[in-house]
């Protein structure tokens, strides 16, 4: 049973190796266009990736790859080439320490590090802060100035703006506001808060869809606190010689959206149901007189290139874990002083929440795949590890004697009597990592690595249910059957006699 | 055969065994007898390296007993515990043949040897694909005997075989082990509790209490000559409360 094993997983890196081949290679002459996780910017970049696709370029886009630092971080490495930014963000929060007085500094700042911003869109979307109507009219709030005379009211911030710099800290200095009911939470969630009386007050783009959907109230920034977010996309300075015709689709785009045409492109998508592709094509095949047809993917190619991109961050991650954590458990059962260590600093590991970790993972590894594999691996270690040692460690003293008095040697005893008989509580460790692996791996799409998670995080940003249940229902079934196939293969490997003793 | 010198062993705070010498000869029974904690297992672990000893020394054919010669003894130890201590994930006959496919035995050469244990033991044939959990009480020990004699060994250490038995099982077979015994002419080593199996099998009975040996010799020295008050106490225990009970004595 031992080779059939070695064989098996053989044929599992075999088998992870080729979906990583066949997973989305990137050409070296590809264009990278990136865009934030929300709305707006997912349009803005699809409207360049459709036009340097027009201009003949190869060019992808990876959507919704998180937040600003995200992006900006992508950008410098050359994981992306371009997105959509503002500059009130880059002024205020990138790079906020430089204290840039106007737009030149900005941009000399911005070729220090090798990037070059394009000409504005030509629509400013800045912060605003929004309450519900009614309850601004019964409470007689117009201004932010007038939040001071209502302590208790309850404020719901998207996670961006609550911890930027210029985001609440500074609003809250500007304004002395004394609220202290202060929470973070999705921005897409904070409007249906909004809308249940949850919370109060919420930040809000001023091209936001949702504003006149909710019939919210804007508050006048009489204090004129928050700068202005001319929309732009940033580039890397390369693509100047790299890709000519990609700047010249840039210029394409100058002055060409105004806050009306975006707010619209936002409410075509949020509430209209449009894709992005669609509402950025309808948009430049109007303003630009291009005649640009987007194909909409089927739900099952979207479904295929999900499962795709699901099980090559499961397998190869998984496949990796197994290999190491078995050693690894086998290690802290022979030498219990690196055993201590080893389960400590797996245990460890497992405690960090999941975001986190793959959060951790971005400044090495930088954004997509290798990431979210790598977070993964770390998550499937403990239960792989810790089973394997309590697998080994449960032989009773007869056998584990036994052994020896046959005058097995230990790599004998290891293989042949050791590591099956402990085989039943390796496999329900193993079988564990697969569960959690298949539904943590659903957050590796907030680092760009695909999956079922794509269409969750579309879904919540969207409030489109159908798309979420499209990316956790194939989530859910994976886990199933991930379950039921570890349970299969407990079947098929192990011997009748163990199997025996388990159900007595 | 196996020679003990001022063996001891400790474990922790109770001393199992104080020095010991003890003898084995070749193609000899010994029987080591006593009561519950007496440090009779500890007495056969140190003959095959399971337990090491703190001090003296064991000798195995003039082999020092190390951890470099260890393994090697081994081989030419049989081992037989209660229960058989048989691997449960492999079949019968699997157990029985490990150590000769480790070795790399020929097949036939292992078909051969197991055929004939298996006439040697009356074992089944066809029971020899089955896995321990499926086998009885009786059959699992002799499926440890046939184990423990794979490789021919010079000597045969047995603990407790037949303890976990019901009685006419253990009858049944303590008369066919003895005839095996004879037959294969072995060294053999055998620990027991039990004064009527001790007296059945050995040559040499060796009673032990509290990490001693108290007395040394046949069963009729034991009894005529104690050589200890508890000598006479762990026989007349040992009779029980029926005084005529069936046992030769």
């Amino acid at each position: 049973m031992i080779p059939a094993r070695s064989k098996l997983a053989a044929a599992l890196m075999a088998a992870a190796v080729l979906l990583l081949c066949a997973g989305p290679a990137q050409a070296a002459d590809e264009i990278r266009i990136g865009s934030k996780k929300f709305t707006e910017s997912v349009i803005l970049g699809e409207a360049l990736r459709l036009l340097v696709r027009e201009a003949g370029l190869t060019v992808r886009h990876r959507r919704e790859l998180g937040g600003t630092a995200v992006l900006w971080n992508a950008l410098l490495r050359g994981e992306i080439d371009a997105y959509p930014e503002y500059t009130g963000t880059l002024r205020a929060e990138t790079l906020a320490r430089l204290n840039l007085a106007d737009g030149a500094a900005l941009e000399k700042a911005l070729a220090a590090r090798g990037l070059r911003m394009s000409p504005p869109l030509g629509f400013n979307n800045t912060y605003a802060l929004g309450m519900a109507e009614t309850r601004a009219a019964a409470l007689g709030i117009a201004r932010i100035s007038d939040l001071l005379q209502h302590p208790g009211l309850r404020f719901g911030f998207g996670n961006e703006f609550i911890n930027r710099a210029d985001g609440w800290p500074a609003l809250k200095r500007r304004y002395q506001l004394p609220q202290r009911d202060v929470r973070g939470l999705d921005h897409d969630l904070g409007y249906r808060g909004l809308a249940a009386g949850e919370i109060d007050v919420m930040d809000l783009y001023s091209t936001d869809a949702e504003i006149a959907y909710y019939g919210l109230r804007v508050l006048a920034d009489d204090l004129g606190h928050f700068p202005t977010y001319d929309a732009v996309f940033l580039y890397r300075a390369d693509l100047e010689t790299r890709a000519p015709a990609a700047i010249g689709a840039l210029a394409q785009l100058a002055g060409r959206i105004d806050e009306k045409a975006m707010a619209r492109l936002n409410t075509a998508v949020k509430l209209g149901g449009q894709s992005e592709s669609a509402a950025a094509a309808g948009f430049l095949n109007a303003r630009l007189g291009l005649n640009i047809e987007v194909a909409e993917a089927s739900i099952w190619a979207r479904l295929r290139q999900r499962t795709v991109e699901h099980l090559t961050l499961v397998m190869i991650s998984l496949s990796a874990a197994i290999a190491l954590a078995i050693p690894l458990g086998i290690l802290a059962y022979h030498k219990p002083g690196a055993g201590r260590f080893i389960l400590g600093a797996a245990g460890m590991i497992q405690t960090l929440p999941a975001l986190a970790l793959l959060v951790f993972m971005i400044p090495v590894l930088g954004i997509g795949g290798p990431p979210a594999v790598v977070a993964l691996f770390l998550y499937s270690l403990l239960p792989i590890i810790r089973n394997t040692h309590a697998g080994l460690a449960g032989i009773g003293t007869p056998l584990r004697q036994s052994a020896l008095a046959l005058g097995m040697g230990l790599r004998d005893r290891l293989l042949r009597i050791e590591l099956p008989l402990a085989a039943p509580v390796i496999l329900a460790g193993i079988k564990t990592a697969a569960v959690i692996n298949v539904g943590t791996a659903t957050l590796g799409a907030l680092i760009g690595a695909g999956g079922y998670g794509q269409p969750i995080l579309t879904g919540i940003r969207l409030d489109d249910t159908g798309l979420i249940l499209e990316g956790a229902v194939p989530a859910a079934l994976l886990a199933l059957a991930a379950q039921g196939g570890f349970e299969m293969a407990e079947r098929l490997w192990i011997p009748r006699g163990l199997r025996a003793r388990a159900e007595t | 055969m196996l020679t003990l010198e001022q063996a001891a062993k400790r474990f922790g705070e109770t001393q199992a065994l104080h020095p010991i010498d003890l003898t084995v000869a070749p193609g000899r029974t010994l029987v080591v007898i006593g009561p519950s904690g007496c440090g009779k297992s500890t007495l056969l672990g140190l003959m095959n390296g399971l337990v090491s000893p703190d001090a003296g020394r064991v000798t195995f054919d003039g082999t020092v007993l190390t951890r470099e010669t260890v393994t090697a003894v081994r081989r030419r130890m049989g081992y037989v515990i209660q229960e058989g201590g048989l691997f449960p994930h492999v079949t019968a006959a699997a157990n029985i043949t490990l150590m000769a496919r480790v070795l790399g035995w020929e097949r036939e050469r292992i078909t051969a040897r197991l055929g004939a244990l298996a006439r040697l033991t009356h074992f089944p044939e066809d029971a020899l694909v089955r896995y321990p959990g499926e086998l009885s009480g009786g059959q699992r020990q002799r499926v440890g005997l046939m184990r423990a004699l794979m490789l021919d060994p010079d000597v045969l250490l047995l603990d407790e075989p037949l303890g976990a038995l019901d009685p006419l099982i253990r009858f049944e077979l303590q008369a066919e082990l003895r005839a095996i015994f004879s037959r294969l002419a072995k060294t053999v080593v055998m620990v027991t509790h039990d004064l009527a199996e001790a007296a059945f099998f050995a040559d040499t009975i060796v009673l032990l209490r509290a990490g001693r040996i108290v007395q040394q010799g046949g069963i009729e020295e034991l009894s005529a000559a104690p050589a200890d008050p508890f000598v006479t106490r762990f026989i007349e225990a040992q009779r029980g409360h029926w005084p005529d009970a069936g046992v030769r004595l």
